[in-house]
């Protein structure tokens, strides 16, 4: 039983992570109605920036505030200069350029900072409050800061004139520009909260899985499934998603179909989901007018 | 025509000292990718992808030619390395390696990384009669030169040293129940085989009912923390630790967290001090055991050694930009030492024929940085360049030595 527990505590933890970037993905998505690729690279990058702050004696939490700083000021520029020269070229072309992105903040990261695995602190105290190792502070950290973070932008979209506007930039642009909604600096403004979210969520994993530049390679496709699992328009959903990828993951891969078959699993999800519910278990059906 | 030449090469061989006195550059034998002014060595190695913390090695070696060349080169000629990125890829491996020999004509392949990829080359490089030596990966499967002439690994061989684990543990640790971590391709296989082989000979026909639990995980897994709780829930006493650098670090930091304190066993590949104990925390390290036959550079206790000394001469001065802390900037280091002796050996016979022959008669050669007493030795039947190993274990922040050298037979 104790070790049942202790699974689906490891599982939410890592449904945390996979959670937080399944909420930049979709951040992304539903400001420019892209899909991110270099998301998880973004968010190893900021993390490296935050490592380099600590390094240079900043205390953690000023270090924390000014990678989310950093980070979205980064994801602004990304958009001004290398996407909006872009914005109406064909969908396979930003595909590409994000793939490029992606190895683009690789490479740097490990020219700058070396592949060498690195330590990065965890602003939570050591040990766990149960007394026997089922799930320490910086697992319950992560879960809240995960919440906090939900709470905030589910705030930021639903109930402020801004957040609106975004929505109305990615759904509809052509009746928001009338609306006289900046349309274009919405779109910057989405990638730049989607890289303060991966920042966050860069912060929060490096603990548990070190920092090197290939930290997030594996996560992101978790993250995926995560946020395809509660809908790609819908962030509450990717939350609720990437907690259940990562539960799923662990009590699957440890008492079904072993350990080797975890990614497959993944996988399969978000095959599964596309196919049966392309929307996701939240999703709302996109009706476009023709 | 070539059947002349390979006459005269059997002439050469057999005459031993022949070959290495130094006739007039008139009298030199080239094969491709070697000349008067120039010998062309290939490489390839992982500076990109999932892997490129090892792209470290490939760099040492890069400056340690440099500096060669800057000081006349071998025998008056320049080496030329053309060490390419293959990401860690087999794929990509096999492309380059096809591009090293057919095109770019090298003389011979030098220390190609990785245990997959260089099994994907393994095949064509005998076919194509290529030298391919001080390969580094440490699968025992170098190590055959019946049905592998050409091919010729460097470091001890996984399959040895899971051995020696195995023995230590059964030799140590009373009633050991054993719990297996290991990263499911062929170095993981290669270590486990190597590590039953020594439980069978230490408990006979039930050996496999030791190990109590044996689980794996991909270098896709994010974390390995649900293998670590399935481990520790099997009740097992006994850790074999079978993981690349960043896992190791998860796995030494989640054993610890979640209170799991067997004994435990980290293969050599991971035995960086700065790359794996330090990030996982040296209270978390603590007592773990490995096999080490490399100085390890953060022990003070090495500090006032000649050979760390020059090491680090060196690495101020020729590879500046690297980490002082990081120990695969030795194990460049001395591959690209032990390449430079075998090339020295090969005079003005610069056959392939020959390359393969010297890679063939090291006699206790000194190589610096080694452990004290471990030598390199090899003859035509015996492939296994370094094959004793000590066993080492953390005490504060560094690999203790203690017991004596172990080689496979012991």
């Amino acid at each position: 039983m104790e070790f049942l527990l202790q699974q689906i505590a490891s599982g939410l933890t890592s449904g945390a992570i996979y959670a937080c970037v399944a909420l930049g993905l979709v951040m992304i998505y539903v400001s420019t109605d892209h899909i991110n690729f270099a998301q998880g690279e973004m968010a190893m990058f900021a993390t490296y920036i935050a490592w380099a702050l600590i390094q240079a004696g900043i205390p953690y939490w000023i270090a924390f505030g000014l990678t989310i700083l950093i980070a979205f000021t980064g994801g602004l520029l990304i958009q001004r200069f290398i996407l909006k020269p872009l914005e109406h070229a064909p969908v396979l072309a930003l595909v590409v350029c994000f793939i490029a992105l992606l190895s683009i903040f690789n490479a740097i990261a490990g020219m700058l900072w070396s592949y060498t695995v690195k330590q990065f602190p965890s602003p939570f105290p050591i040990g766990d409050p149960t007394g026997h190792g089922l799930i320490s502070y910086h697992q319950i950290g992560v879960v809240a800061v995960t919440a906090i973070m939900l709470g905030v932008l589910t705030i930021f979209f639903r109930f402020t004139t801004l957040g609106l506007a975004m929505r109305a930039a990615a759904q509809n642009p052509a009746s928001a520009r009338l609306m006289g909604v900046r349309v274009s600096w919405m779109l910057a403004l989405g990638w730049g909260l989607a890289a303060a979210i991966g920042s966050v969520a860069g912060m929060m994993v490096a603990p548990i899985v070190f920092l090197d530049p290939n930290m997030m390679t594996g996560i992101l496709i978790y993250g995926f499934a995560g946020a395809l699992v509660g809908g790609i328009g819908n962030p509450g959903g990717a939350v609720v998603g990437g907690f259940v990828v990562g539960v799923l993951e662990n009590l699957v891969g440890t008492y079904l179909i072993g350990n080797e078959l975890k990614l497959t699993f993944a996988l399969i999800i978000v095959v599964g989901v596309l196919i049966l519910k392309p929307a996701g278990l939240f999703g709302r059906v996109n009706v476009k007018r023709v | 025509m070539t059947m002349k030449l390979r006459r005269r090469d059997a002439l050469l061989l057999a005459g031993g000292t022949l070959v290495t006195s130094r006739g007039a550059r008139a009298e030199a034998k080239y094969g491709p990718g070697a000349s008067d002014t120039e010998i062309k060595i290939g490489n390839t190695m992982p500076y990109s992808g999932n892997a490129s913390a090892y792209g470290v090695v490939g760099r040492a070696q890069a400056a340690y030619f440099r500096m060669v060349n800057e000081q006349g080169g071998v025998n008056g000629r320049k080496i030329n390395f053309l060490s390419l990125d293959d990401g860690y890829s087999p794929p990509k491996t096999v492309e380059l390696v096809r591009q090293l020999v057919e095109r770019d004509q090298v003389l011979l392949l030098f220390s190609t990384l990785g245990t997959a990829c260089n099994t994907a080359i393994h095949k064509y490089v005998n076919q194509k009669k290529v030298p391919h030596i001080l390969i580094a990966s440490g699968a025992s499967k170098w190590g055959n030169p019946k049905q592998f002439p050409w091919s010729m690994g460097w470091q001890p061989d996984y399959h040895t040293e899971g051995l020696i684990y195995a023995k230590h543990a059964l030799a140590t640790v009373k009633d050991p129940k054993i719990g297996i971590l290991r990263q499911n391709d062929d170095m993981g296989v290669d270590y486990l085989d190597g590590f039953m082989e020594g439980l069978k000979a230490g408990l006979g026909k039930d050996y496999e009912k030791s190990v109590v639990a044996a689980v794996t995980y991909e270098v896709t897994d994010p974390t390995v923390d649900s293998q670590v709780l399935q481990l520790k829930n099997s009740g097992a006493n006994v850790f074999y630790n079978v993981t690349t650098p960043k896992f190791a670090a998860q796995a030494i930091k989640k054993s610890a967290e979640i209170g799991w304190k067997p004994a435990q066993y980290l293969v050599n590949v991971s035995a960086s001090i700065g790359a794996v104990i330090r990030p996982a925390g040296f209270e978390n390290s603590q007592g773990i055991i490995t096999a080490a036959y490399l100085k390890d550079i953060t022990d003070p206790r090495w500090h006032g050694a000649p050979d760390y000394l020059e090491w680090k001469a060196w690495m101020e001065k020729w590879n500046p930009t690297a980490n002082l802390i990081e120990s695969a900037n030795v194990s460049g280091y001395i591959g690209a030492i032990v390449m430079t002796r075998i090339l020295k050996n090969c005079g003005d016979d610069l056959t392939r024929e020959n390359v393969m022959h010297q890679t063939a008669s090291m006699k206790d050669w000194e190589v610096p940085m080694l452990l004290p007493g471990i030598k390199a030795n090899t003859s035509p039947t015996d492939y296994f360049p370094l094959q004793s190993v000590n066993l080492a274990r953390i005490d504060g922040e560094h690999w203790t030595l203690f017991g004596d050298l172990m080689t496979a037979g012991s």
